[in-house]
């Protein structure tokens, strides 16, 4: 209980430490962020070996009523599919702070500030388990990330970071609205509370399914809106080419590696599970845009000449395969979702740290700019490979493992019932074969005929640091991904579980032998 | 007697000393800290009254108390005297260096404020007709003096006088609502009464219509309501900042209060339906039209409000012009005519007053006296004065609704009230008018943070009296969003 307050709590307190540092103490600032955040990986790695994965509901709760007159309150508590994303926030993190040494040259310390604001709110949406404190946390995030872009990003930082701003605010306010509704329909209609109004999560997730459809429906689109803008899903992915190109490279590798996540777990936790009804109905529409989203994606990645654009879209289409597991409503395809996201955390996040080691040596991330690069900077060659291939799908890597899985869950989903959502979006495999191997071959290979590239430093020590643990992982989760899925695993079939006892009366899935009586009288 | 004097004290009081410090004024000769300390004193006493007495509601008058119930007592209008009070002390500090910096020192002002904030306690502690006309008045005169104080420069008095025409014009229509409510209840003044009269008695329903509509009229001259807020932005942009900041909060609280009595005795929420069996269809479509009637100036309000600030280049016109558009958010907690949307009101006024006078003090600070308020007199900004960069950041974010500050749990709050009592198309309306304005709020900040000009701002803003200003908005709006359950609990109790 307190680990979890602790990891929670640390980055904030971190970022406010920060604030009393002498503005010109530049190495100390850098070093006392990434203390900082390693302990709170630390500390989280603590939550992560005593987080019983045998029982599906949450852990390490904690509530506290915050605003009594509308039944607000600071609940947290992670399951399996939040223990994971906590995992990746706290992992991520250090290795950004640690690649902003090289990237980030001005106004350090309102940088590191930011950095650990952004951290304590990402975890914070992760664990919220009260829609008041969610939406808190999720609008926090826009305030350190607005200024990451504003401030520290590309030339086209205005533009990215406005339109970042906008774009997401957009959605979030429709949430706020159906937040409020969701409320006020839960604590007066259903449940007659005394405050006549409840954003406990833990309450209203059990009476989403008793909400009539007529407005189940609309508070479904409210949700969905915001979170499918945050993942982003075609058509509304426009920001995030340009917010992912003009952020500096640490800021990329937040957004990739957990921003986005934000969008799918809200769809998991908060769609999925307060809306079932709707989710079963809307999930054909959806899934057909997740597809359309994976070809979109890949086929305009193909034709960029920006390589931090092409790794850009690639999210865009590998959020499709994201959004596709989720919408199957299986325990393969959601817990597909769930280890795709760290996947794509990690291999994205490593990529963008490929393209950030390569634009601070040459300012330029035009691919016409590079060719022959291998065999100036040998290393890199290796982890930019290994990036690509997981980034691919390459089997043994863990790219593969989540693919595979939302695949075959879109495959057998008795809800999408058609078999040409895996048979299109399987195809987005082919395609991110061709991009990202022709992109690697035009940058790394060939002749380096370039006068400019031709005494590119290899790897510097700071750099193997923060390569080397993303690629332990990545391998591992390639190799021997049930570490992970066992975490998920009951939350997953405790939830698909759920949506099956109410489309067809009973479950293909049984909840293997966790005695806990209150979850069970739930599931009778 | 005493017993009298001391549970309307904050009204009493403020009076007396209002009348008081003109004379200290006017013997004080050329020390310009004896008025400005004076006034402090008085404020933080009246202060100090309103919160004592703010367990006084439901107390019983007093056997023949001269204030005859004319006066209400306690509860949610010590609440507002606490508001007026602070907003007045946060100008007080403010307008000194403003003045100063400006090179037109006058120690009137100081007696201005303690005028105004008279006038609004007035209004908030009314419970007759009249005594909330009597207010209103004192409140605006002080406002139009307030508009025009540098009378040697042609936007302030342009800004005064416009004022004064278009303000005299709104008090014709509220006077006039006023009576045509009177002839209507027949010959009613009292709120209590006429909300009694109004179930049980007989009560023209279509001269009361109209009354109330021009009541209605009246006050949405006074809170700056569309079709009514054309004055707002002239008047806010040639007034003196200081002045504006407290005009648009306290000024916009005090009108509020008074549409708050007016509606809670005219538009009963639950009437017992045996009451009032013969006529609970007019009574219903009564309450029913003139709800629809303010969500609809409320939906116009925020729209227009948000859209033609969105094209303003002068910092203190779009702030003017927001400022029409919190008027719109405000009035949903009108519209949904419940305890919670008048706790609403009361906790957004409050988070308001402090984010919008703080941020008209920067704007003021800014300013200096060569009239720099343009959005790009601000580049850079974050860069020479990183601290009041900050600032004026957060409270750009609070008044665009961003969590975690004040301007969050206010929103909030309204939205719940207004779903509540059916009017979730107005919070979609009040959604779509937020996102309208985080384009110009966080235009600020692109400004302050994002841009770098070739001129920009040199010199360092140091310390003055605004600083108490600023440190304690500052500090509010932090602790308003986070920990706002104990105003929301105080004022839901007193409701």
């Amino acid at each position: 209980m307190a680990t979890l307050l602790l990891t929670l709590f640390i980055p904030l307190a971190g970022s406010l430490l920060l604030l009393f540092f002498k503005k010109d103490n530049t190495q100390a600032i850098k070093y006392t962020a990434l203390g900082i955040s390693l302990f709170t990986f630390l500390i989280s790695l603590f939550l992560f070996f005593s987080f019983d994965s045998a029982n599906p509901g949450f852990q390490f709760v904690v509530e506290m009523v915050w605003i009594q007159a509308f039944d607000a309150g600071f609940r947290v508590g992670v399951d399996g599919m939040s223990m994971l994303l906590v995992m990746l926030t706290t992992f991520i993190t250090p290795i950004a702070i640690l690649s902003s040494f090289g990237s980030i040259e001005k106004r350090n310390k309102e940088y590191y500030v930011m950095i650990l604001l952004l951290q304590f709110a990402m975890t914070g949406v992760f664990v919220a388990l009260d829609l008041f404190l969610f939406y808190i946390f999720w609008e926090i995030i826009l305030i350190p990330m607005y200024f990451i872009i504003g401030i520290w990003g590309g030339k086209d930082k205005l533009y990215a970071a406005i339109k970042f701003f906008l774009f997401t605010v957009v959605g979030s306010l429709f949430m706020l609205v159906a937040v409020v509704y969701l409320g006020y329909y839960v604590g007066s209609e259903l449940l007659k509370m005394e405050s006549g109004f409840t954003s406990n999560f833990l309450i209203i997730r059990d009476l989403g399914s008793a909400i009539p459809y007529d407005i189940q429906k609309w508070l479904f689109w409210g949700f969905a809106l915001s979170f499918l803008i945050k993942v982003p899903l075609f058509p509304l992915h426009t920001w995030l080419p340009d917010a992912h190109t003009e952020a500096p490279t640490p800021g990329s590798v937040i957004l990739a590696g957990v921003l986005l996540k934000m969008g799918t777990y809200g769809l998991i936790r908060f769609n999925l599970e307060m809306f079932p009804q709707a989710s079963m109905n809307f999930a054909s529409i959806i899934s057909t845009f997740a597809v359309i989203g994976i070809i979109y994606g890949a086929l305009v990645a193909m034709v960029q000449t920006d390589v931090k654009r092409l790794v850009a879209y690639s999210s865009v289409s590998h959020l499709g395969f994201v959004v596709l597991g989720i919408f199957s409503m299986t325990v393969e395809g959601i817990q597909g979702a769930v280890i795709q996201m760290v996947n794509h955390g990690l291999s994205t996040g490593m990529l963008f740290l490929c393209v950030g080691v390569l634009y601070e040596r040459r300012h330029t991330r035009e691919i016409s700019e590079y060719g022959g690069i291998a065999r100036v900077m040998p290393n890199f060659t290796i982890f930019f490979a290994i990036a690509m291939l997981a980034s691919v799908g390459l089997p043994g890597l863990n790219g593969f493992v989540g693919e595979y899985l939302t695949l075959i869950g879109a495959f057998k989903s008795p809800i999408l019932n058609s078999y040409w959502f895996t048979i299109i979006g399987t195809t987005g495999v082919i395609f991110a074969a061709v991009y990202l191997l022709w992109m690697f071959q035009r940058v790394m290979f060939g002749t380096n005929d370039n006068p400019k590239n031709f005494n590119l430093p290899d790897m510097n020590k700071r750099e193997w640091t923060m390569m080397v643990p993303i690629v332990v992982f990545i391998v591992w989760i390639g190799v021997y991904p049930s570490t992970f899925l066992k975490i998920s695993e009951n939350s997953t079939r405790f939830l698909v579980n759920k949506i099956e006892l109410l489309k067809f009366g009973k479950s293909t899935y049984e909840l293997p032998g966790y005695e806990n009586p209150a979850e069970k009288q739930e599931l009778e | 007697m005493w017993n009298d004097l001391l549970m309307g004290s904050p009204v009493y009081l403020s009076a007396a000393l209002a009348i008081i410090i003109i004379l200290v004024d006017a013997f004080s000769g050329k020390n310009k800290s004896l008025t400005f300390y004076f006034a402090l004193i008085s404020l933080i006493a009246v202060g100090i009254m309103s919160a004592y007495t703010l367990n006084m509601n439901g107390q019983p008058v007093p056997e023949g108390a001269f204030s005859n119930e004319m006066i209400a007592y306690g509860g949610i209008s010590a609440v507002f005297d606490i508001l007026f009070v602070i907003a007045g002390i946060l100008t007080l500090f403010a307008s000194a260096p403003y003045m100063r910096a400006q090179n037109v020192e006058r120690k009137e002002f100081y007696s201005l404020i303690l005028f105004a904030v008279c006038g609004m306690s007035t209004i908030a502690h009314a419970n007759n007709m009249l005594i909330l006309f009597v207010g209103i008045e004192i409140m605006s005169i002080t406002f139009y003096i307030m508009a025009g104080f540098f009378r040697e420069r042609f936007t302030s008095v342009e800004a005064a006088l416009k004022y004064f025409l278009l303000g005299a014009f709104a008090t014709g229509f509220l006077i006039y609502g006023i009576a045509l409510i009177y002839g209507a209840t027949g010959g009613l003044l009292d709120f209590g009464a006429i909300g009694t009269k109004m179930l049980t008695g007989n009560v023209d329903f279509l001269y009361l219509k109209i009354g109330f509509a021009l009541f209605t009229v009246g006050i949405s001259f006074k809170v700056a309501a569309f079709p009514f807020h054309q004055w707002a932005p002239d008047v806010y942009q040639g007034a003196p900042t200081v002045a504006t900041g407290f005009m648009s909060t306290a000024g916009k609280a005090a009108a509020l209060a008074a549409f708050i009595l007016v509606t809670k005795a005219m538009l009963p929420v639950n009437f017992d339906p045996e009451l009032v069996s013969d006529k609970i269809i007019e009574m219903t479509d009564f309450t029913s039209d003139a709800r629809w009637l303010i969500a609809i100036i409320s939906a116009l309000t925020m729209l227009v409000g948000n859209i033609t600030a969105v094209v303003q280049k002068n910092v203190k016109r779009m702030l003017a012009y927001s400022s029409v558009a919190h008027a719109g958010y405000l009035l949903m907690g009108i519209a949904s005519n419940s305890v919670n949307g008048w706790s609403g009101i009361v906790f957004y006024s409050m988070a308001y007053m402090f984010m919008q006078i703080g941020a008209f003090v920067v704007v003021g600070i800014i300013e200096k006296n060569d009239g720099r308020m343009d959005l790009k007199d601000y580049t850079g900004l974050s860069k020479t004065n990183p601290m009041l960069a900050a600032i004026m950041g957060i409270f750009m974010f609070s008044l665009a609704g961003i969590p975690p500050f004040a301007g969050f749990p206010g929103k909030y709050m309204l939205f719940i009230a207004a779903i509540e009592s059916g009017f979730t198309w107005l919070t979609i309306v009040a959604v779509i008018s937020t996102i309208i304005s985080i384009y110009f709020y966080i235009g600020l900040i692109v400004f302050m943070y994002f841009k770098d000009s070739e001129t920009p701002l040199t010199e360092k803003f140091g310390f003055s009296k605004a600083t108490i200003t600023l440190v304690i908005s500052t500090i509010f709006v932090i602790l308003l969003g986070l920990f706002p359950t104990y105003l929301i609990d105080l004022v839901k109790g007193l409701f």
